[in-house]
C-alpha cells in the first residue's frame, strides 16, 4: 500500500491507483467533470485539480495522477476554489450552456458544478458562436452548443462499445465531437445506436429524443456497470 | 432607521422575475415597512429618482434604450442587482446573439420598413443581447429563470441585514 496525505488527512491508495480514487475511498470529496468511472481518465477539463505541497505546489489533475508514497495533497483550498471557478467560467463562455433552455438542465453535471462552485455570473465575454445541431439520428440529438468537450461520449464509445464512431474535429475552441469523419449522425456506418455516448455526457450536448427536461436524466454510471460484467482477461 | 429606497427595471426579460418578485406574497408587507419602491413597472413613477439605494434589474443589455436607462441607473444608484438569468448571462434574449442583427429583424418583421435596426420611434437593437456587467459594474447577482421567490425574499433578507454572500448553494443555480 501507498500512504499519502489528502488535505491533511493519511490516505492509503493500492499502487496503480489515482489521486483521485485514493481521495473518493477516504470520503473526500474532489470535484470532477471529464473523469468518468470505468473510461479511462484524460485531465482535459483540469476542474480536478489539486495542489501537491511538496512538489513546490504543483497543480495536477487529480483523476489522471498516480498516488505516489509520501505526496502531501491539497484537494481544498481558497486557490483551487478559485482556479476551479475561472475553468468553469471558461467553459461556461465557450459555448451557449444556457441552462434555461437546456434539456439536460436540473441534471446536468456542468450546472451543478456552478452551484458547488459558487459561480454567480461568467466575468468572460460570452463567445456566442454559431453550431448546428444535428437531429438526423432516429433516437439521440447532438448539440454542439452544450458540449464541454469532456470527450466521455468518445471515450465511452471507444473504450466500452469498441465502435469507434466519435472523435475530434478541430482544434482549441473550434474542436468539435463529430462522428466518424464528420455528420449527419444517421448516416454513421460505425454507430451501433447503443446510446452509451449519451448516458456518457455530462450536460446536454448528447441527447434523447422524445423526452422532456424532466424526464432526460442519464444514467453514467451503467458504464462501470456494463464493463465490471464483463469477463477480465 | 429610513427605509430602503428600493428600484426595480425590466429590460430584455419576460418580466418571468418581477412575478416571481409579486409571489413573495405576504412577505411583500414585511418589505413594504423595510423598504420603499420609488420606481418600477408596477409603480406609477416616470423618472428614475436620484439616490435608489438598491435596484433589481430583469433582463438582458438587448437596445440602445436600455444600454442608455442602465447607464443612467448606475450612476444613480447604490446597489445594482442582476436579478435573474437574462441580466446575470443574457439568458433567452442571448439566443439571438450567433445570429447577425439584420437576419433576426428581418425574419420577425419580413420585408420592407423594420424597425430597430436604426434609432427611431424604436430604439435601436444591439448587435447583441448581452449581460448587464458586460455593460456597468454590478454588486450582486442573483440567478434563476426565474429565480424563487424563496430565493428573492433569502437574497432581500440577506441585503437588507447586510450579510454576506447573501446567496450560496443551492441558490445559487442557473435555469
Amino acid at each position: 500500500m501507498i500512504s499519502l496525505r489528502i488535505d491533511d488527512t493519511p490516505v492509503q491508495a493500492e499502487p496503480g491507483e489515482t489521486i483521485l480514487q485514493a481521495a473518493r475511498r477516504a470520503g473526500i470529496r474532489i470535484p470532477t467533470l471529464c473523469f468518468l468511472e470505468s473510461l479511462s481518465p484524460r485531465g482535459a477539463c483540469r476542474i480536478c485539480l489539486v495542489e501537491i505541497r511538496n512538489w513546490n505546489g504543483r497543480l495536477v489533475p487529480a483523476c489522471a495522477t498516480p498516488a505516489q508514497e509520501g505526496l502531501d495533497v491539497v484537494a481544498h483550498s481558497d486557490r483551487l476554489t478559485a482556479l476551479r471557478r475561472t475553468i468553469l467560467e471558461l467553459l461556461f463562455a465557450e459555448r451557449n450552456h444556457i441552462c434555461a433552455f437546456c434539456v439536460s438542465s436540473g441534471h446536468c453535471e456542468l450546472q451543478d458544478l456552478a452551484t458547488e462552485l459558487g459561480m454567480d455570473h461568467v466575468t468572460f465575454p460570452y463567445r456566442f458562436p454559431a453550431l448546428s445541431v444535428d437531429l438526423s439520428h432516429p433516437k439521440f440529438g447532438l448539440d454542439p452548443n452544450r458540449c464541454v468537450l469532456c470527450g466521455r461520449c468518445v471515450r465511452a464509445c471507444a473504450e466500452v462499445e469498441g465502435a469507434f464512431t466519435w472523435g475530434f474535429s478541430g482544434r482549441g475552441v473550434g474542436t468539435l465531437v463529430e462522428p466518424d469523419l464528420g455528420g449527419p449522425w444517421a448516416k454513421s456506418p460505425t454507430c451501433t445506436g447503443c446510446g452509451k455516448c449519451v448516458q456518457a455526457c455530462p450536460v446536454g450536448a448528447l441527447f434523447e429524443k422524445g423526452k422532456a427536461t424532466s424526464e432526460q436524466v442519464k444514467r453514467p454510471e451503467i458504464l462501470a456497470e456494463v464493463t465490471e460484467r464483463r469477463p477480465r482477461a | 432607521m429610513p427605509k430602503v429606497r428600493l428600484a426595480t427595471v425590466w429590460f430584455s426579460g419576460c418580466s418571468g422575475c418581477h412575478m416571481s418578485f409579486l409571489d413573495l406574497d405576504e412577505r411583500l408587507i414585511e418589505l413594504a415597512t423595510k423598504a420603499e419602491l420609488v420606481y418600477s413597472p408596477i409603480v406609477d413613477i416616470k423618472e428614475y429618482p436620484d439616490d435608489v439605494d438598491v435596484l433589481l434589474v430583469e433582463g438582458a443589455v438587448g437596445n440602445s434604450e436600455h444600454l442608455h436607462l442602465l447607464q443612467e441607473m448606475r450612476a444613480k444608484t447604490k446597489i445594482l442587482v442582476a436579478f435573474g438569468d437574462c441580466a446575470v448571462t443574457g439568458n433567452v434574449p442571448s439566443l439571438r446573439n450567433p445570429i447577425p442583427r439584420e437576419e433576426v429583424l428581418r425574419a420577425v418583421y419580413g420585408e420592407g420598413e423594420v424597425p430597430g435596426l436604426e434609432e427611431g420611434a424604436v430604439p435601436k437593437l444591439l448587435p447583441q443581447a448581452l449581460p448587464l456587467h458586460a455593460v456597468v459594474r454590478v454588486d450582486r447577482f442573483v440567478p434563476g429563470c426565474p429565480p424563487s421567490a424563496d430565493r428573492i425574499w433569502t437574497f432581500l433578507q440577506g441585503l437588507l441585514a447586510g450579510r454576506r454572500p447573501e446567496l450560496v448553494g443551492a441558490d445559487l443555480r442557473f435555469g
